[in-house]
């Protein structure tokens, strides 16, 4: 096979390639296992999960490898490689009430059914450094796991089982204090969904559209976005009506019989449900809240908090805020395609930048230079 | 040859899926089409949408040339021919004769393109009313509408206030007398070449997902008035400082010991052919465009 000597680009980039290794191993440290970043760099893997839309934990922890721990890169990483895999289901919409929780809370009422169920959060750990943490051994790790394992409170959670809980939002939504602005599009005949890896974007995006396009959305830049339209940049006021973390069953049509489901796994999700009251409209005549919805991969809160008020946001008619804009949040939220174009920057831009010099000059000589 | 990935990486699909906006594409010039871009082992806004279109189109007899600001050696252009190497086996070129397949980033070659070759442009921005209209919407109903008012008042508002055009490289162009176009990467040096040219040109957007094509023959007119023409760059009869050439696409080299400024052919294959005929070599040396 035949390839073309070139002169120096090609050295150059397999020399900054070397160095990277060397960059990554220079310490000396025993090589980072693939399986110890997936165990104990828990949310780093899940937030690559989410933007990388793939959600395979041990492709995710290698590409966290990779990548030295940079976030961006690793979900970069996993979107090439889902561009190699053909695309051969859809699985079908993931019934949330079916989760099997870890974690569920609501800001909104106290006494919510079910009841508030904490789960794994650092919403009240002191944030001091845990020195200890310097030094933790092998040793000490199983030492707590088997004590904590073989606890009281651990047999109490195994005796209740799976535990049952009803969702808040039906039970706002049948009191009538919930407007659905979506029931017309949610009674449609369920059809082909519009997918974004597949089609671009197109406005006004289906709803479909924006639930992707927020959950592939890079936590920082939904994040800041959702900010913005709580903080005066946007009228909304979210309430968090439900947060939970848990697995979801993923189901896919039968490949051969027509009607049937095939489970083919669990994935752990985070969804968040906040509620906001609607604008006072002169042609209603009731005051509702709406709802705000977000769902992502993995263990991510915010992302997922964020990704539902700026779905209520988006709903505004007449947007007055970037983050009520669904073309502004929908084009600018992706931080592969953002990251990309940033970066490209550092590319060589010797022609058109001569062509700008060409005509600064050019416009100089028109009008005289100006001090 | 990677073996552990498909045949030019991305799946026999997704290349279809591409191939079919590409019929589309020719079968509109200028027409923006809208497809599913996807993730490449390269970075978005780096050439993912030139690179999509290449991958799509590329046979295992192509031989591929890829050029980054006009040079084979920008470390770019080298990452991308390699990407495309080890993917698919075929033979690569600098030379642009050779070539049958070149995906660029702004230049288009010095030597003229013929019908036995594929011109694939990396597009950072498809959109030649971004200029003027923020909104992807409200562009696509223009386009749909003929309405390219808002532009023509722009390049006036220009003229008014600066004396003329200021666009250096993102000129607009109006193709088959339809659709407005933006060449977007190439300088305006380089717009003539697409008028009525022998060559296909494909143009990808990997970022704003747009895919758009100049069939041969087709009729590209850069938008300009009467009184104000449009011109491409004067390099004021200046001549290449390595191969004394005159009437190319020259970029300046600013020498930060003696403090002189150089200008070098940008286009670096073309430029060492014009060295070795210096030297007395044979070398075959393509058509030019304005012949």
């Amino acid at each position: 096979m035949a390839y073309a000597a070139v002169r120096g680009g090609r050295k150059a980039i397999q020399e900054a390639n070397r160095l990277l290794d060397y960059y990554r191993l220079k310490g000396g440290s025993v090589p980072i296992e693939v399986r110890q970043i997936r165990d104990q760099m828990r949310l780093a893997v899940d937030q690559v999960m989410g933007e990388g839309s793939l959600y395979d934990p041990d492709l995710a922890a290698l590409a966290l490898k990779q990548a030295e721990g940079d976030t961006l890169e690793a979900a970069f990483l996993l979107r090439a490689f889902r561009s190699t895999v053909p695309r051969n289901q859809y699985s079908l919409a993931v019934d949330t009430s079916r989760m099997r929780v870890i974690r569920r809370i609501s800001a909104a009422f106290k006494d919510v059914p079910g009841g508030q169920f904490l789960g794994p959060t650092r919403d009240y750990t002191q944030r001091l450094l845990r020195f200890e943490l310097m030094e933790e051994t092998e040793e000490r790790a199983r030492e707590f796991l088997k004590k904590y394992v073989e606890g009281d409170e651990w047999k109490e959670l195994e005796a209740q089982g799976t535990l049952d809980f009803p969702k808040m939002i039906d039970w706002l939504r049948a009191k009538g204090l919930l407007e659905n602005p979506d029931a017309a599009e949610g009674q449609r005949e369920p059809g082909p969904i519009d997918d974004i890896t597949r089609r671009s974007i197109r406005f006004p995006a289906s709803r479909s559209m924006r639930m992707q396009a927020l959950a592939r959305g890079e936590t920082g830049a939904l994040l800041a976005f959702a900010y913005s339209v709580a903080r005066g940049y946007g009228a909304i006021h979210p309430t968090l009506g439900e947060l939970r973390v848990g697995y979801v069953p993923v189901l896919v049509p039968h490949p051969l019989h027509s009607g049937e489901v095939v489970t083919i796994g669990e994935v752990l999700v985070t969804e968040a449900e906040v509620v906001a009251r609607m604008r006072e409209r002169t042609d209603r005549l009731q005051a509702k809240f709406s709802l705000g919805y977000g769902l992502c991969f993995g263990h991510n809160e915010i992302k997922a908090i964020a990704m539902a008020a700026l779905d209520r946001a988006m709903v505004s008619e007449n947007p007055q805020a970037p983050a009520e804009d669904e073309e502004f949040v929908l084009y600018h939220i992706d931080g592969i395609e953002s990251s990309g174009f940033v970066a490209h920057w550092k590319l060589p831009h010797y022609v058109d930048f001569q062509a700008e010099m060409i005509r600064v000059r050019s416009i100089q000589r028109q009008r005289g230079p100006r001090a | 040859m990677n073996g552990v990935y498909n045949y030019a990486f991305i799946d026999e699909n997704t290349k279809r899926e591409v191939r079919r906006s590409l019929l589309k594409a020719v079968a509109i010039p200028g027409y923006q089409v809208p497809f599913g871009s996807r993730e490449l082992p390269i970075a978005r806004g780096w050439g993912t949408g030139g690179l999509q279109i290449t991958l799509a189109i590329v046979g295992p007899s192509d031989i591929v040339k890829v050029i980054d600001q006009g040079d084979d050696d920008s470390v770019n252009a080298c990452n991308l021919r390699e990407l495309i190497h080890d993917t698919t086996g075929v033979t690569t070129t600098t030379d642009t004769r050779r070539a049958t397949l070149i995906q660029t980033r702004h230049r288009i070659p010095e030597e003229k393109l013929t019908d036995r070759q594929i011109l694939v442009l990396q597009v950072p921005y498809p959109e030649p009313l971004r200029w003027v209209e923020p909104s992807e919407r409200e562009t696509r109903r223009m386009h749909a509408e003929r309405d390219y008012s808002k532009l023509w008042v722009f390049l006036y508002e220009d003229i008014v206030r600066w004396g003329e055009i200021t666009l250096s490289h993102r000129y607009p162009v109006m193709v088959n007398g339809r659709y407005v176009m933006d060449p977007t990467p190439i300088p305006r040096f380089d717009v003539p070449k697409l008028h009525r040219a022998e060559t296909l040109f494909l143009f990808g957007a990997g970022r704003e997902k747009r895919i758009y094509a100049i069939p041969p023959h087709t009729d590209v007119v850069p938008l300009q008035f009467e009184d104000y023409e449009f011109r491409v760059e004067d390099f004021d009869g200046r001549v290449c400082a390595r191969c004394g050439q005159g009437g190319t696409y020259l970029t300046e080299v600013f020498d930060r010991e003696t403090g002189e400024v150089s200008y070098y052919c940008s286009d670096t294959s073309y430029c060492l052919k014009r060295q070795k005929r210096n030297l007395g070599q044979s070398v075959e040396i393509g058509g030019s465009w304005y012949a």
